[in-house]
């Protein structure tokens, strides 16, 4: 049961630690620098603050939040509490589109990068080769997704490593960097498109939470609650895909993340879609936020992979809310 | 009594096996029946199609008067619930949860309204599932998770509600309480369609038996009619003799297959 003060409840302590993670971390960083300061116009303070950090934390916030939704849309979809953004083919897509642009040298095309551009083009082409095979028959069965998912995963992950093999030296350095992961600063216009983006993901998803509780009981419970199958099925493939795709294509890809935050959130506000969708963009958000705000400074001047900050960050927090084995709060 | 589902030839194909192969029957509202039928007869395949969940049959299923492929998922899920076999949950929905996705398809909004809320309390009350409205779906026993699915097609508020096998994980008191709750339904003007493989069970309660076998129909009357030693013995395979129960119903009791097992003496393993 969900009424509306629930509702806002939970939302509201969700987009507070969001928007409490969004004001804090980019005051934090190896130099000083002050709101103040920057505010009235004074450099470096506006440079690092402006141009530095904040395009960098708004795109960790973006990302997390992007990531932990793509987690809770596949797993309502595949009924499957393992599966990940990346269970479903699509970041491996995008690795191979972004591998591809590295070892061939490119490095712009248009005003983009190559490398997110590419990348784009990969998770693009993977998700027209899945949708193609899994819904060949009349419907489309989250079985043959998930085979067909996987399987594209191996193939690609093949090219990549055929890729990083054939690679030089500094290609394979970048190789091996890009596939850790890792949060940069961003023009603001890239991040607006982002953020256009991501706010219609969400916004879907939350319209079809309802349908997304269905769904994620079973197909046939689905079908006869009033669910046209194939079509939420679909919608679900490309919503996920599309907010991993384009996170993929600007950071790499992030681990952890997509697993965690929905599963730590079920235990905090239950299973129920209509708080789970808005509460693990939130959270999801403001987790890597720190996360990176963490592994941009614990060793600064040098970073520390920001996938490697999640999973040791999140996964004694995620053992220890496991181990305590509490109930959800709002049974 | 108002013709809720007419079929007419409906055959489905899977592969190279048909499955059912062309099956005529009509359903009314008012009217508890049972479908029966053994192992890989077509049983679960007619739900399926009664449902509107498969499309790829062939001939006519008209509901109310419609081909039932026609109906826009959303109509047809405010005027019929559909309980699975075996309904198996992955994630941490509480049992009131549960019985709340029954009224998704009557929401407009994202949040429950007020008769939203009577309805689940009304269905949970009718089904003794109460008193763990609050508890996880995945601790409950089978027999409680099939209470709470009744429950929660009851919220539905449908005008006709099909059930594949609802008793089979049910202690003695519910597989009798909900036989009667699917009888009270009928008299209500529901269209009831009920899977089973309790012969005494459907042959108690239902008004109508329809014994599939082989994807075709092989018997469609009132019990008293249907169940006699000669169709237990071609449809189900097994010499029973049949007994006058509960109502002056038919009551079968079982014997054994016929002539396959040895019928005295130690077993052989």
């Amino acid at each position: 049961m969900v009424d509306r003060r629930r509702f806002w409840t939970a939302v509201g302590a969700a987009a507070f630690f969001f928007l409490f993670a969004l004001a804090v971390t980019p005051l934090i960083g190896s130099s000083d620098a002050a709101f103040s300061r920057a505010w009235a116009g004074q450099s470096p303070d506006k440079e690092i603050l402006f141009q530095v950090r904040l395009p960098r934390v708004l795109l960790a916030g973006l990302a997390g939040g992007a990531l932990a939704l793509a987690g809770v849309v596949f797993q309502a979809l595949l009924r499957d509490a393992l599966a990940t953004p990346y269970t479903l083919g699509v970041q491996s897509g995008a690795a191979l589109g972004a591998v591809i642009a590295i070892c061939f040298g490119w490095r712009a095309i248009g005003a983009f990068p190559a490398v997110w551009f590419s990348g784009l083009i990969g998770a693009a082409i993977t998700i027209m080769v899945v949708v193609g095979i899994a819904s060949e028959g009349r419907r489309m069965s989250s079985f043959t997704l998930l085979l067909t998912g996987v399987t594209i995963n191996a193939i690609c992950m093949a090219g990549i490593l055929f890729l990083h093999y054939t690679a030089g030296f500094t290609e394979s350095f970048t190789i091996v960097r890009w596939l850790m992961g890792g949060i940069e600063s961003m023009p603001y216009n890239t991040l607006a498109i982002l953020t256009i983006g991501v706010a219609a993901g969400v916004g879907i998803a939350v319209v079809k939470s309802n349908q997304l509780n269905l769904l994620s009981v079973g197909e046939d419970w689905a079908a006869t609650r009033g669910v046209h199958l194939s079509s939420l099925m679909l919608i679900c493939y490309l919503l996920g895909s599309f907010l991993t795709a384009s996170i993929t294509a600007l950071t790499g890809p992030i681990g952890f993340i997509g697993l965690i935050v929905p599963h730590a959130l079920r235990m905090v506000v239950g299973a129920d879609h209509r708080l789970l969708v808005p509460t693990s963009f939130c959270v999801g958000g403001g987790f890597l936020m720190l996360c990176d705000t963490v592994a941009r400074t614990a060793l600064a001047p040098s970073e520390i992979p920001v996938g490697v900050m999640t999973a040791m960050l999140g996964g004694p927090f995620f053992i220890w809310l496991l181990r305590s084995g509490r109930r959800s709060l709002w049974a | 009594m108002t013709l809720v589902y007419a079929l007419d030839d409906v055959r489905v194909r899977l592969g190279s096996a048909e499955i059912l192969r062309g099956i005529s029957l009509r359903f009314h509202e008012g009217e508890l029946a049972a479908v029966v039928g053994p192992n890989g007869a077509g049983k679960s395949t007619l739900m399926s199609v009664l449902s509107g969940m498969r499309e790829d049959y062939e001939g006519e299923c008209r509901f109310r008067g419609v081909e039932i492929s026609q109906w826009r998922k959303g109509d047809l899920g405010r005027r019929l619930s559909f309980i699975p076999q075996n309904v198996r949950i992955e994630f941490p929905f509480t049992a009131e949860q549960v019985v709340y996705m029954g009224r998704t398809p009557h929401c407009n909004g994202l949040f429950e309204t007020p008769e939203d809320r009577e309805a689940v309390r009304r269905a949970m009350e009718t089904t003794e599932t109460l008193p763990f409205a609050r508890l996880d779906f995945r601790v409950l026993s089978g027999g409680e998770r099939q209470r709470v699915i009744l429950a929660g097609a009851l919220a539905q508020e449908p005008s006709v509600l099909l059930l594949d096998e609802p008793t089979t994980f049910l202690d003695l008191k519910h597989q009798i309480s909900t036989y009667v709750l699917l009888e009270k339904l009928a008299r209500e003007g529901i269209c009831v369609v009920a899977v089973t493989h309790d012969l005494n069970l459907a042959a108690s309660y239902s008004d109508r038996l329809v014994v599939l076998s082989h994807g075709e129909v092989a018997a469609d009357d009132v019990p008293g009619e249907v169940l006699t030693k000669k169709l237990l013995n071609d449809v189900f395979e097994v010499d029973a003799g049949i007994l006058s129960g509960p109502n002056g119903r038919p009551w079968v009791s079982y014997e054994q297959p016929a002539g396959q097992l040895p019928s005295q003496g130690r077993h052989p393993w």
